[in-house]
């Protein structure tokens, strides 16, 4: 979307993404998403009275992992606590990293060359999770709520951008990649459906070159299409509050995806003061060099260095082929295009099946060994099997594993390449002698004729250019 | 009364039982209790259960560690699993913890007996245990007298004579000041020596649990098995329980001892006298006494006043009636909340909750907290410049001794000034005692305090030891 007259948008992303630790954040609880309500709780977690906290190190190696991918400077920090009542936070304040984060400063560059500055990357607990009985599923007006504590003390780690982004596009593009880098530091599952990663959105418009606006803090949005489209719809509903005269209030906002807009949650005048200070049960934090060391060397790529590693393998790029390489990046299966290409196999035709028939069944890709996908793609290469035979052994690899071979055998490919498509062709050109004549005569049109009648007494199992092979053999 | 190390060593040679040790607790428990309110809860079943134990252990020839058979009192502001922990509170109403302090597990694991939980100021607020909502504790010296606090149920318990140890927690002063009060032994170890896992916490830099005892030598015994790191506090001192029973009769030969004009100007003159008689009594046994000021310790007081209020105020906002203890219902969470609160807190627990507040709040918070922690750092430089000059420091441990019921009640800054001398060393995380020495008036007992720096506990218990045999007390 583009703004109206000389206006611009200006907006910073603060996402919260949970940490994928065994423990959570102070105690020994699991933190495992689904469990029953209330099952993976203790004193620490429920902040029983005389219990203590104790950092969890995974949660820290994970923050500087974070923080090392978005090049921040890992500094000796601090935990305060933020005070403030709510049931479904068992202490009534959340432990937070507040004036002395792990990782301050630092960057991410996006896919269209812009960058987008970080201020910090900072570590805290997560809360309970309340479920409001009657009224509108809001706490306010229900007849009763439920708290489930096995979300409480989850470690989460917040990344705050600079107010850099000058599109909802941008914004989306941003938490898209950073989505990537959470999920290649091995931080984050980045399933946005199951809340492991959450965003707000502080957005502001002004005319280009003057100082910034009045910005409002939309909260909680869940996916990258209501960040979206939350941006633009905040966006637009301030600039025509400020054409029809008005002020933009400083104040957070709900987005319901459901109405498609924002409304106020709570204006900022009133907002709480949470009275941070040190938490006394905890003591510094300050990972000392040989600790950053064996971080750094265990990070995995990120994923711009891995896009270019797989976009330098396609010889002049097309732009469908440059966003199937995107979701090759996206699922993290590009070792199936480099065990290809290893195997001197051809690098688009190994994207183009990770991008469709691996990521059409993502969640099986553990059945597939690379061995087999490189065994089926060569085959395919080599005319051994159709572009359908070639695609329905790797659906039934994604299900079941096993040796392609032996499943294109079991399927019947093999032999319908090796002996069966020349009597098939054979028998259509006599079954069609008009069309063959003319063929001979030079129509390649017809070629098509003939390859679409073998497809149908094959019910799709020839492969296309072998049945080229054998009209021109005849020719 | 017959000392912990003797019953210990006793029921580990078999000379008494741990069930005789504990029917003599119990009966005298009995016989007093109702006038002293000094237990809320008595374990009888548990501690019956628990001295049989030993016993059969003992038959069977294992050690069963340093405190064998020993009842203990332990202050409830402790978790215990399954018994009733209300800080003598009423928002805690019901609450059975489901875990063991570290300390409960480790003097259990030491062979000792937990006979039950004792009378607190609320929260461990206050130093009369009149804010109890369970009824003031007497104390046992005179019972129309505070025992002090907040500890005051433990040092009563000691003092009565029912247990020869007890457990309490001091933030500014809640161990030495009972202690003081009742004529017994009570110790603030280092902070970090002892795990606080488990202990209700008030406000979480300054807590410590300490041990109650007849002796220094008791004292010592229990402080080395509360004593350790453990994983579970992070603030937990990275290193193994010190010797110090060991230790006990060092003596101060050669030692500094540096008496604080500070730590004993504002005391009556019988405090006084004690102070100058511990004075003469280590100069009697070869040490040097240094007359010292410490200026910035006057500061503290305020200090103190602003951080652990502050502290207290967040501890403090879980007890709102959601998970568990007392709830009033209200038409939404946050009447239900205050309802909750508004009930289930005393008066001094609020008043601190608000100053606590106030001092944290936006705007605030650079003129009060933050200039009270900076009042700290410099109290912390302070006494690290007077342990350059001297091993030790000596003054008093309160300004008077027992004072009766509701003679500082109408008046919180009373009340607060009987921490002026306990509370510096709160601040600074060092140890620090108070043993008795010397009488005032009517024969009530007075306390004479000795601090040191970090990790000193073994030569604050020989400097002790010298005062003890000073007064008479072999």
């Amino acid at each position: 979307m583009t703004l109206s007259g000389d206006w611009e948008m200006v907006v910073g992303l603060e996402v919260h993404t949970e940490l994928l630790t065994k423990s959570k954040l102070f105690c020994g609880c699991a933190n495992h998403f689904g469990s029953e309500p209330n099952t993976n709780i203790c004193p620490v977690c429920l902040g029983l009275p005389g219990s203590l906290p104790v950092l969890n190190r995974e949660a820290v190696d994970f923050a500087m992992r974070i923080g090392m991918a978005l090049h921040s400077t890992i500094a000796p920090s601090t935990f305060h606590r933020k005070n403030y009542f709510y049931p479904d936070q068992s202490k009534d304040y959340q432990i937070s990293q507040y004036d002395l984060p792990i990782n301050s400063g630092g960057y991410l560059d996006l896919l269209d060359g812009s960058r987008v500055s970080i201020e910090r990357a900072h570590m805290e607990e997560d809360t309970g999770k309340s479920t409001h009985l009657g009224g509108s599923g809001r706490l306010a007006g229900a007849v009763s709520s439920l708290v489930d504590y096995n979300r409480c003390g989850v470690p989460l780690v917040e990344i705050v951008s600079g107010p850099d982004i000058r599109s909802a596009t941008q914004a989306r593009a941003y938490a898209a990649e950073l989505r990537g880098i959470l999920m290649a530091t091995g931080a984050s599952d980045g399933r946005l459906e199951e809340g492991s990663m959450r965003f707000d959105a502080n957005v502001s418009v002004r005319k280009s070159g003057e100082p910034f606006g009045t910005r409002c803090e939309i909260k909680n949005l869940n996916s990258l299409r209501s960040l979206q489209r939350a941006i633009d719809y905040e966006a637009l509903r301030q600039i025509e509050l400020l054409e029809g005269g008005g002020v933009v209030r400083q104040e957070t906002r709900h987005w319901d995806e459901n109405l498609g807009e924002t409304s106020t949650l709570r204006v900022k005048e009133d907002a709480d003061d949470y009275r941070y200070f040190r938490d006394p049960d905890l003591v510094d934090l300050a990972p000392d060099q040989a600790w950053q060391d064996r971080v750094r060397a265990a990070l995995p790529a990120m994923p711009a260095q891995r896009r270019a590693d797989v976009v330098a393998l396609l010889s002049a790029p097309s732009s469908p082929q440059l966003d199937a390489v995107e979701v090759v990046i996206d699922l993290g299966l590009e070792r199936y295009v480099h065990a290809v290409v290893a195997a001197s196999g051809d690098a688009a035709l190994a994207v183009a099946r990770v991008a469709n028939e691996l990521a059409a069944d993502v969640e099986h890709v553990a059945n597939l060994s690379t061995d087999a996908f490189v065994a089926t793609v060569l085959m395919e290469q080599r005319g051994e099997l159709s572009a359908t035979q070639a695609k329905t052994v790797l659906g039934a690899l994604l299900a079941d594993g096993g040796e392609p071979r032996e499943i294109a055998a079991a399927m019947g490919f093999e032999q319908l390449s090796a002996d069966s498509l020349g009597s098939t062709v054979a028998s259509l050109i006599d079954a069609h002698p008009d069309e063959w004549g003319r063929y001979r005569e030079g129509d390649e049109k017809l070629a098509q004729f003939f390859i679409g009648q073998v497809m149908k007494l094959t019910r799709g199992q020839a492969n296309g250019k072998a049945v080229i092979a054998e009209l021109q053999a005849r020719r | 009364m017959r000392s912990a190390t003797q019953i210990a060593a006793d029921v580990r040679s078999g000379t008494t039982s741990a069930s005789d040790e504990l029917e003599r607790t119990l009966s005298v428990i009995d016989e007093r209790n109702a006038e002293l309110n000094v237990f809320l809860y008595v374990d009888v079943e548990g501690a019956r259960a628990a001295a049989a134990a030993i016993d059969e252990r003992v038959a069977r020839g294992d050690d069963v560690g340093p405190l064998a058979g020993v009842p203990i009192a332990i202050k409830d502001n402790l978790c215990q699993v399954g018994i009733p922990t209300t800080c003598s509170s009423k928002i805690l109403e019901g609450w059975l913890p489901p875990y063991d302090a570290t300390v409960i597990k480790k003097i259990v694991a030491a062979g000792a007996v937990p006979v039950g939980k004792t009378n607190l100021d609320e929260f461990a607020m206050g130093s009369s245990t009149e804010n109890s909502a369970f009824g003031p504790t007497r104390n046992p010296r005179d019972p129309s007298r505070v025992p002090g606090g907040s500890s005051g149920g433990s040092a009563a318990a000691v003092a009565a004579d029912m247990t020869s140890l007890a457990l309490g927690s001091d933030t500014g002063g809640s161990i030495r000041q009972p202690a003081a009060l009742c004529g017994i032994v009570g110790v603030k170890p280092t902070y970090g020596l002892v795990s606080r896992y488990g202990l209700v916490a008030f406000a979480s830099s300054l807590d410590q649990i300490g041990p109650f005892a007849q002796s220094v030598t008791d004292a010592a015994l229990l402080l080395e098995v509360l004593a350790g790191h453990d994983p579970r506090d992070s603030t937990s001192l990275p290193e193994p329980a010190p010797s110090l029973v060991a230790h006990v009769n060092d003596g101060v030969v050669g030692k500094k001892i540096g008496l604080v004009r500070e730590l004993y100007t504002g005391a009556n003159d019988d405090v006084l006298a004690s102070v100058q008689a511990a004075a003469d009594a280590f100069r009697a046994a070869g040490a040097e006494i240094v007359e010292l000021s410490i200026p910035e310790l006057s500061l503290t007081l305020s200090a103190y006043y602003l951080i652990a209020p502050a502290e207290a105020s967040s501890n403090l906002a879980r007890f709102d009636g959601v998970r568990y203890g007392r709830r009033v219902d209200g038409d939404d969470v946050t009447a239900m909340m205050e309802a909750t609160r508004t009930a289930g807190f005393g008066d001094e627990v609020k008043r601190r909750i608000m100053l606590g507040t106030y001092a944290l709040s936006a705007g605030y918070y650079d003129a009060y907290y933050g200039q009270a922690l900076k009042v700290r750092t410099l109290t912390i430089e302070a006494f690290t410049r007077a342990y350059q000059q001297v091993d030790l420091l000596l003054g008093a441990t309160t300004p008077g001794v027992a004072f009766k019921f509701g003679d500082k009640t109408d008046d919180p800054m009373a009340m607060y000034l009987q921490d002026v001398f306990t509370i510096p060393t709160n601040l600074a995380g060092d140890p620090a005692l108070s043993i008795p020495l010397g009488t005032g008036d009517e024969g009530l007992p007075v306390g004479v305090q000795l601090l040191g720096p970090g990790r000193s506990e073994a030569q604050l218990f020989a400097a002790a030891r010298v005062l003890e045999i000073a007064d008479g007390r072999s």
